[in-house]
């Protein structure tokens, strides 16, 4: 499988014309093109013909991913946080090796509590990012005082990555039961703006203004992500949540949105919801969801909310998307700073949202294995951490899954 | 209504200087084929998140869905980072529906990669051919295929290397027919300025932006004075623009005879619809056939990858034995179009060095490989190539 002849295809910008030099192919020489050689290639290489359209607009296509293969080892930027951010990632790295998983990790401690946050740093993550694409990652803790600056690195690193769609599948885990059980709902929430715009000020003394900003850009982009993500996974309802009858410009321009994409996916059924019955149905009667969209802030609460039904920050696995990048990181994020160095924290959801990574990167088999393996041990629930009820460190929790890695998957 | 567009067209030609650029024209009176479909007044941003496309795939008719297979094969193989969403389009339904649907997905997606939907003739002159009907709903204007001999194919003709750029939405696929008098049917090719200036504008850019040096506007506007008048005019229009291009027309006949004789003399050529069918049939036969030859079409949001010549291949479904060489390489282009320039050229150049194989040239070629052979032996050059490592 490992091939040690290393071959590099020159990216070639497609405005540079391509001939080889068998004598046959003259005529594409003589017509004044360069004449590029074409290195362990019998035919000619062929132009990328017309591969542009030519008024295309530039949103539609980024720049180019470098090209991975399942051989090779893909790199993934690791940025463990704050509180048991690390411990976790030292259960990824433990299982990922004990599981041969083809990652290397180029790891960068931002922390703003500890001092270890600066504008460089967050550079170097961004630059990292953006050779990578994907990263996994526990929360960097925002302290509550004001300091001078309103936007945590937190926010800063998901608007510098443009990370707008938060996707966090709640999904109940067989053999641990909760109060509703056999939950499988996915959570999408709007991330870049909302209430998290870090807009605010005192107008007159004693009065501040927060501004919640909606766009219609952003609105009808989350709404599209929501729908594909339904298409893809093969889900058939996508169920609003708003606020509009309070906020009835700003939450309506997001319920009019979702209304607008809609329409495209005629397959899949559009409901809408206010926030607080949401809320309601959710820990009453959370079957009837599917898939949830929602803006910044109710997602947040919604995300919290719907990880409790299930098992709590420990377990919940999350993602944040841009067009561009992905990254992992667990549904419900805290940095659950008490339990630094106890041993307690649970590391299923960052294992899970590792499995997760693995599997947008291709390497399904690996993704496979893991999550199989973590399934597995709470399934046969001898190794239970603290907030699942049981007696196990974080230690003992990752020996049992390295344990089950190698056996065959459960079905 | 048409018939008004075309003698307002006609005053057009006679003063050609009322006409400016594609900007500024009067608007023309006529059928815009492309209105009764677009429902939605914004188009959505493409389906891409977390560096992964989403494309819709129309399986379509005869060997498309094998092909199509082959395709997500050598993609999941090569870990190209595409999802496939598959819209599945039964030709032998008259209502629309499936069709509407398959709209909507590449409206969703923007990007779309099928095989050919069979028309069938028996069928009530009511229902549309399903790939026109695409073709026109979303506006996919240019029709581009690129014809290039292969070292390792023998053909009558070498060193070929023709692009054929085809107006896509009007001209004789107006799907405006009338019996006008008992026995008397009028079928009506629309010829708009619009459009024409649309077409050879389009020609003009992609030959300067491949360093071309010649485009041809292929024509038969010695009969047809006012249509194809207007096509050929248009072109002319446009080619002032590019001085460093060489600009040249050609009625019809004599191309397709020029073309089988001496098809050296072609560089980029542009036509209207019906021409377009047929030297681009033509083209490719010149190359080896229908299952070389890769097509592309584009309009200014959405683009769909197929074939070039546009076959269903009925008679060899599901024998293994169909040339999977097209549409591998239709989905090269695909890649080249979602900017994934590494990936395509790794799967072109592993398709291009199995047609060095004789032993392995299927039957369209005169061989006696299979499909899946062909496929097999593209996959283990891909794996050949050695690692591509994150740091290119």
């Amino acid at each position: 499988m490992y091939n040690s002849r290393q071959h590099v295809v020159t990216a070639s910008p497609q405005k540079k014309k391509y001939s080889c030099c068998i004598p046959g192919i003259m005529a594409a020489a003589l017509r004044g093109s360069l004449v590029t050689l074409v290195k362990g290639l019998g035919g000619p290489r062929w132009q990328q013909l017309a591969s542009r359209h030519l008024s295309l607009s530039a949103g539609l296509c980024g720049p180019e991913t470098p090209p991975s293969r399942a051989d090779t080892t893909f790199k993934v930027t690791m940025i463990p946080g704050d509180g048991v951010g690390p411990e976790l990632m030292t259960a990824v790295k433990e299982v990922f090796k004990a599981g041969d998983v083809p990652i290397e990790f180029e790891e960068f401690h931002l922390s703003e509590v500890q001092n270890m946050a600066s504008e460089e740093k967050l550079e170097q993550v961004l630059t990292s990012m953006k050779t990578n694409k994907v990263a996994i990652k526990g929360k960097i803790h925002a302290p509550m005082e004001y300091k001078g600056e309103l936007a945590s690195y937190e926010m800063k690193l998901r608007r510098k990555l443009d990370l707008f769609a938060n996707v966090v599948h709640v999904n109940s885990l067989p053999g641990y039961s909760t109060r509703h059980n056999n939950l499988d709902l996915v959570i999408i929430r709007e991330q870049t703006e909302g209430e998290y715009s870090a807009l605010e000020h005192e107008s007159v003394t004693g009065v501040i203004e927060c501004l919640k900003i909606i766009t219609r850009d952003k609105s009808r982009r989350i709404a599209k992500f929501a729908f594909d993500y339904a298409t893809k996974k093969g889900r058939n309802k996508v169920t609003a949540v708003h606020k509009a009858n309070i906020m009835k410009l700003g939450d309506g321009l997001f319920l009019q949105s979702c209304a607008e994409v809609a329409q495209l996916y005629p397959k899949i059924k559009y409901e809408n919801i206010i926030i607080d019955n949401c809320c309601m149905q959710l820990v009453q009667n959370p079957y009837q969801f599917d898939v949830l969209v929602m803006p910044n802030l109710y997602g947040n609460i919604i995300d919290n909310l719907a990880a409790g039904l299930v098992g709590g920050a420990g377990v919940v696995p999350g993602e944040s998307f841009s067009a561009e990048y992905a990254v992992f990181e667990t549904g419900a994020r805290h940095p659950f700073a008490q339990a630094v160095g106890r041993n307690i924290a649970n590391p299923t959801a960052m294992l899970l949202s590792a499995a997760n990574m693995l599997r947008h990167l291709n390497l399904e088999f690996h993704s496979q294995m893991v999550s199989d393996a973590v399934k597995r041990v709470i399934k046969q629930g001898k190794v239970r951490t603290r907030d699942l009820g049981g007696y196990s460190t974080t230690g003992d929790f990752v020996h049992a899954v390295v344990g089950n890695l190698r056996h065959r998957p459960i079905h | 209504m048409a018939a008004h567009s075309a003698v307002f067209s006609v005053s057009k030609i006679i003063n050609p200087f009322l006409g400016g650029r594609i900007g500024n024209t009067v608007k023309i009176l006529g059928t815009t084929l492309t209105s009764h479909r677009t429902k939605t007044n914004f188009a959505p941003p493409p389906a891409k998140y977390g560096g992964r496309h989403t494309v819709t795939l129309i399986p379509g008719d005869g060997i498309g869905p094998d092909l199509l297979n082959h395709v997500q094969e050598v993609f999941r193989f090569s870990c190209v980072p595409v999802d496939f969403e598959v819209v599945n389009v039964n030709s032998a339904l008259e209502k629309e529906d499936d069709i509407d649907n398959a709209i909507t997905a590449i409206r969703r997606n923007g990007i779309a990669l099928k095989g050919n939907i069979e028309t069938k003739h028996t069928m009530p002159p009511s229902v549309k051919s399903r790939n026109n009907l695409l073709r026109t709903s979303l506006d996919l204007y240019a029709n581009v295929m690129h014809c290039q001999s292969l070292p390792g194919v023998q053909t009558r003709h070498k060193n070929i290397d023709i692009m054929i750029i085809r107006e896509n939405t009007e001209g004789e696929y107006s799907s405006l027919e009338h019996e006008s008098v008992s026995g008397v049917v009028e079928s009506l090719k629309i010829i708009t300025r619009n459009n024409s200036l649309r077409i050879a504008e389009y020609a003009f850019q992609l030959a300067r932006e491949k360093g071309r040096r010649k485009v041809t506007a292929v024509h038969k506007a010695n009969i047809m004075k006012l249509g194809d008048g207007l096509f050929l005019q248009c072109c002319k229009e446009v080619a002032s623009g590019y001085p460093d291009i060489t600009f040249d027309s050609m009625i019809v006949d004599n191309t397709t005879m020029q073309l089988v004789s001496k098809p050296q003399q072609f560089d980029v050529m542009v036509m209207p619809n019906l021409y377009g069918n047929v030297v681009s049939n033509v083209c490719a036969g010149l190359v080896g056939g229908p299952g070389l030859v890769p097509g592309a079409n584009y309009g200014h949001v959405y683009a769909v990858f197929e074939t070039a010549t546009r076959n269903t291949g009925k008679s060899i479904a599901g024998k293994n034995i169909a040339n999977p060489t097209a549409m591998l390489l239709a989905s090269c282009m695909m890649l080249d179009h979602l900017k994934l320039y590494d990936y395509a050229n790794l799967i072109r150049n592993a398709v291009l060095t199995t047609m060095n194989e004789t032993r392995l040239h299927t039957a369209d070629l005169g061989g006696q490989g299979t499909t899946s052979e062909v496929v097999q032996s593209i996959m283990r050059i891909i794996q050949s190539k050695g690692q591509l490592t994150t740091d290119l």
